[in-house]
């Protein structure tokens, strides 16, 4: 579904992504770990189109996204902080979001859920960060999109929250949508994810399925695995 | 667009920041007007306000704003929407809405209390230079990332067009005073969008004196009717080229 | 006026006894004007009733009273004087006189009074004439109550309105002049009044006054003349209660006052002038409560002014108050209102308690360098201004009002 071919992007001297190439598709629950300042934003805002790479193609559905939009309109994106104009209401904030989706299938689980309509006189800049969380969240999924582009989704949300957020997550992805999503806590990405994708210093370190990497490392725990295979690395 | 304007102009009108500057222009306007016998006085600290805190307020403010809504207009741009939207609805609202505050702040007192044609032509240049200082902001706000450097190109600017270009002229008058450099300072004044908009209003305000002059080229340019049209069509032009800078630098721009 | 023309022919029947009156119009036996001239014995008075009347020169050579009834037209076809006045207390009222002819050497007029005395000309209406009412070598004469209009355009295709030249005693009263080369022109006329005229819009001056000592003109109204109004080379001019408006120009003044003595102007209006009074070689002349409001130079003084004394006026609105050309001061700025004066009143007694400079280091700038105005209200120049008011360091020093009133004065 989304195919990035030798993807560089420098930002002045750094180098974030570094001929990066990957293919992602439907059905699929991607889990993009590394350390900080790996590239994995990067990487995001480069399939989101918030920054334009300097080399290489990006594929959305089989065609190239430079200098398209319409393909945004399949993703839906839940950013790692969201800041929205501090005077809208959360109200206003869902409504501006409708007028420019202009969709009709609407999924409102987690507006129920989180009881956003509860919050919809509230100015934006009175909440704290885990409702903001709560409102990109709805955002994200919202407009039934194909694709889930998840940036630290569960980081400031209550336990409660962050539970409510898993489930919706797994049932979008039985729907065979594809889910990418970064995070630190990987404790919380052992139900979810299908795929890890690892990366270090702009570059690929290893894409595997789960079920191949539990195999390989031989624990049962993500966190663990990934661990292992980063020792093992520093032996070599 | 619409929509993005919309919701612009909603937040900006909501602005503390925005709410004070009209209320500011109001009592400073409403007071000069009510409380000085001859109007005149008035007029001249409004000339001063379009001159200087005008711009001010805009290029700080917009710059500020833009920086502020950095994670807002990521948030945009992952939606399907063209950039070029963005960025024209983000230059509309804050431009309607600053120019809105502007028109409640002094143009009402300007209307109801100076005669008509001096009070038309300050609000008209008073709203151009709103928007031609948003446009410099936005600029400065694409060229660089750090905030605290844009606020600083953005005040610099300000500096430059409001106190400095003139000191320019009035330095190389002196030093070419000997030389017919007339026509020269006319195309050197329009080129900065404040002394143009400051002639415009004198022409106004000080009609007696600055119509007196025959042979004067600033008579024969500025007091025509084309003059008059190429001078709003160079303020016009001074608030769509820095947009359109900006907006190829947006255009192309990692966030 | 209505009941002055009345008052005058009584005053003639009385003086000529047996006096009679001839009508001439279609319906009566005389349909000529300068034929019942002819029948008249002096003292007689003439009735014309409303027609055109196309005459050629009309002269009238004996003391009669001419009065039109219904404004009969004389006609001068572009070709004549129209009428030519040459005998002493002619009445000549309530006539409409158009299109005299065109010539630079004589100067035709539409109506001339040469060598008169006790002449009276009111209540006409002048259209269109090369010179309109001319006054030489004359005495006593009223010129009251005329509308004279013409549509010059250029200086030298046109004549004076009222051309009064080497005369004495004349009244020039509630005249209305436009579209003439000057309004009124005086040159050697003395101890005559110009009162209540309104000359507008003329192609030169509203009122040009030469080489006439001892005049007095007051209450006109001159707005928007070609070079506005210039009294020179005269001595004890009185100028009361005038409004000089509008004049707008290169060397265009409200009022230029060239090498003029001993002199008093009171209680005028200079509003919205390119200058309102430019003064050049004036001597001992008192400029006192008058409004200067609008002008770009509320006064222009160059250096070669001694002993004038400017006080008790009211400098409202003008671009500049007052402006010079040299550092030399001789004359006096005291008790003036200057808007533009920020000082305080501590004693409250009207009077600031610091001294106001009203010359701006900036007007002394455009005086050398008119281009400069270009700079006009900018930061720097208004910084400029400030400093300059604060420590004068360029402009004189001892031009300055030393009592500023705190208030306008009532005028």
């Amino acid at each position: 579904m989304i195919e990035l071919k030798n993807i560089s992007k420098n930002f002045g001297k750094l180098t974030a992504l570094d001929n990066l190439s990957l293919q992602c598709h439907a059905g699929e629950c991607i889990a993009l770990i590394g350390p900080n300042g790996c590239g994995k934003t990067t990487l995001i805002k480069c399939i989101l189109g918030i920054v334009l790479p300097g080399k290489g193609d990006i594929l959305f559905k089989g065609e190239n996204i430079s200098n398209s939009f319409q393909y945004r309109e399949h993703i839906g994106y839940m950013p790692q902080i969201g800041r929205y104009p501090e005077n809208m209401t959360v109200g206003q904030v869902i409504e501006m979001m409708k007028e420019i989706r202009k969709s009709s299938a609407l999924d409102e689980d987690l507006l129920n859920q989180f009881k956003l309509y509860a919050l919809f006189d509230k100015k934006m800049r009175t909440l704290s960060g885990g409702t903001t969380q709560k409102v990109s969240a709805t955002l994200a999924f919202l407009f039934n999109p194909d694709v889930l582009i998840l940036d630290e989704p569960t980081a400031g949300l209550d336990p409660l929250s962050s539970e409510v957020l898993k489930e919706k997550i797994l049932a979008e992805k039985k729907k065979g949508k594809l889910i990418l999503i970064t995070s630190h806590l990987l404790s919380e990405l052992d139900d979810l994810v299908t795929q890890l994708i690892y990366m270090q210093d702009g570059k690929i370190r290893f894409h595997k399925s789960i079920e191949a990497l539990k195999r390989d490392t031989g624990q049962d725990k993500i966190s663990r695995s990934i661990s292992m295979i980063l020792k093992s690395d520093r032996h070599e | 667009m619409n929509r993005i304007i919309k919701f612009v102009i909603l937040d900006i009108l909501k602005n503390r920041i925005v709410l004070i500057y009209t209320l500011i222009l109001a009592v400073l306007s409403w007071s000069i007007f009510s409380l000085e016998d001859n109007s005149t006085k008035g007029l001249l600290t409004l000339l001063n306000v379009i001159l200087l805190i005008v711009p001010l307020v805009s290029v700080i403010f917009a710059t500020i704003y833009q920086y502020n809504s950095a994670e807002f207009i990521e948030l945009l741009l992952s939606q399907p929407i063209r950039r070029k939207k963005i960025w024209s609805g983000l230059f509309v609202g804050m431009t309607t809405s600053m120019i809105l505050a502007f028109i409640i702040g002094a143009g009402i007192p300007l209307l109801i209390y100076a005669p008509a044609g001096i009070g038309l032509m300050m609000l008209g240049t008073g709203c151009l230079v709103s928007a031609i200082f948003i446009a410099i902001a936005f600029l400065s706000a694409v060229l660089t990332r750090d905030k605290a450097k844009g606020i600083g190109i953005s005040i610099m600017l300000w500096l430059f067009f409001a106190l400095l270009y003139d000191g320019l002229i009035l330095f190389l008058m002196f030093q070419f005073s000997d030389y017919p450099i007339e026509k020269a300072m006319v195309g050197i004044s329009a080129l900065n969008p404040l002394s143009l908009a400051r002639i415009l209003i004198l022409l106004r305000l000080d009609v007696s004196a600055m119509m007196g002059y025959t042979g004067a080229i600033f008579k024969d340019f500025f007091g025509t009717t084309t003059g008059l049209l190429i001078s709003f069509s160079l303020l016009i032009l001074w608030t769509i080229l820095p947009y359109y800078f900006s907006l190829l630098r947006f255009k192309r721009m990692d966030l | 006026m209505k009941i002055t023309t009345p008052l005058l022919i009584l005053l003639h029947f009385s003086l000529f006894a047996g006096a009679k009156t001839i009508h001439v119009g279609d319906t009566y036996p005389v349909r000529r004007i300068q034929a019942a001239i002819r029948q008249a014995a002096a003292g007689d008075t003439v009735v014309v009733h409303g027609g055109i009347y196309r005459e050629g020169n009309l002269v009238i050579d004996k003391s009669l009273v001419l009065l039109g009834m219904n404004h009969p037209v004389l006609d001068g076809q572009k070709k004549f004087e129209v009428v030519s006045i040459k005998a002493d207390h002619v009445v000549f009222d309530g006539f409409t006189v158009q299109h005299s002819g065109y010539a630079t050497l004589s100067d035709p007029c539409a109506i001339r009074v040469h060598h008169g005395n006790g002449i009276t000309i009111s209540n006409n209406i002048l259209e269109d004439n090369f010179f309109g009412i001319s006054i030489q070598f004359s005495k006593n004469c009223l010129i009251k109550n005329n509308r004279i209009r013409a549509y010059g355009t250029l200086e030298q295709e046109i004549g004076n309105g009222i051309h009064c030249w080497k005369s004495d005693s004349l009244q020039i009263i509630a005249n209305n002049i436009s579209g003439h080369r000057d309004g009124i022109y005086f040159e050697f006329v003395s101890h005559s009044v110009i009162w209540r005229n309104v000359a507008s819009d003329n192609i030169r001056y509203g009122l040009h006054f030469m080489f006439s000592n001892d005049d007095a003109y007051m209450v006109n109204i001159f707005s928007r003349n070609g070079a506005g109004v210039a009294v020179m080379f005269s001595k004890g001019v009185k100028m009361f209660s005038n409004v000089f408006e509008e004049n707008w120009g290169d060397s265009v003044y409200g009022l230029l006052l060239k090498e003029i003595n001993d002199s008093y102007i009171q209680g005028n209006r200079f509003i919205n002038n390119t200058s309102g009074i430019y003064m050049d070689g004036t001597n001992r002349i008192t400029v006192e409560k008058n409004i200067f409001g609008g002008n770009g130079w509320g006064m222009k003084i160059q250096a070669n002014c001694t002993d004038n004394t400017v006080t008790h006026n009211n400098f409202l609105g003008n671009t500049f108050d007052i402006s010079t050309n040299g550092t030399l001061v001789l004359n006096t700025f005291n008790e003036n209102y200057w808007d533009k004066y920020e000082g305080y009143d501590l004693d409250k007694n009207n009077i600031g308690d610091v001294p106001f400079h009203p010359l701006s280091i900036f007007s002394v700038i455009v005086e050398s360098y008119p281009p400069a105005m270009l700079l006009f209200r900018s930061f720097m120049v208004t910084l400029l201004d400030k400093s300059e008011k604060i420590m004068p360091t360029l402009t004189p020093d001892n031009f300055v009002d030393n009592m500023p009133l705190m208030r306008a004065i009532d005028l």
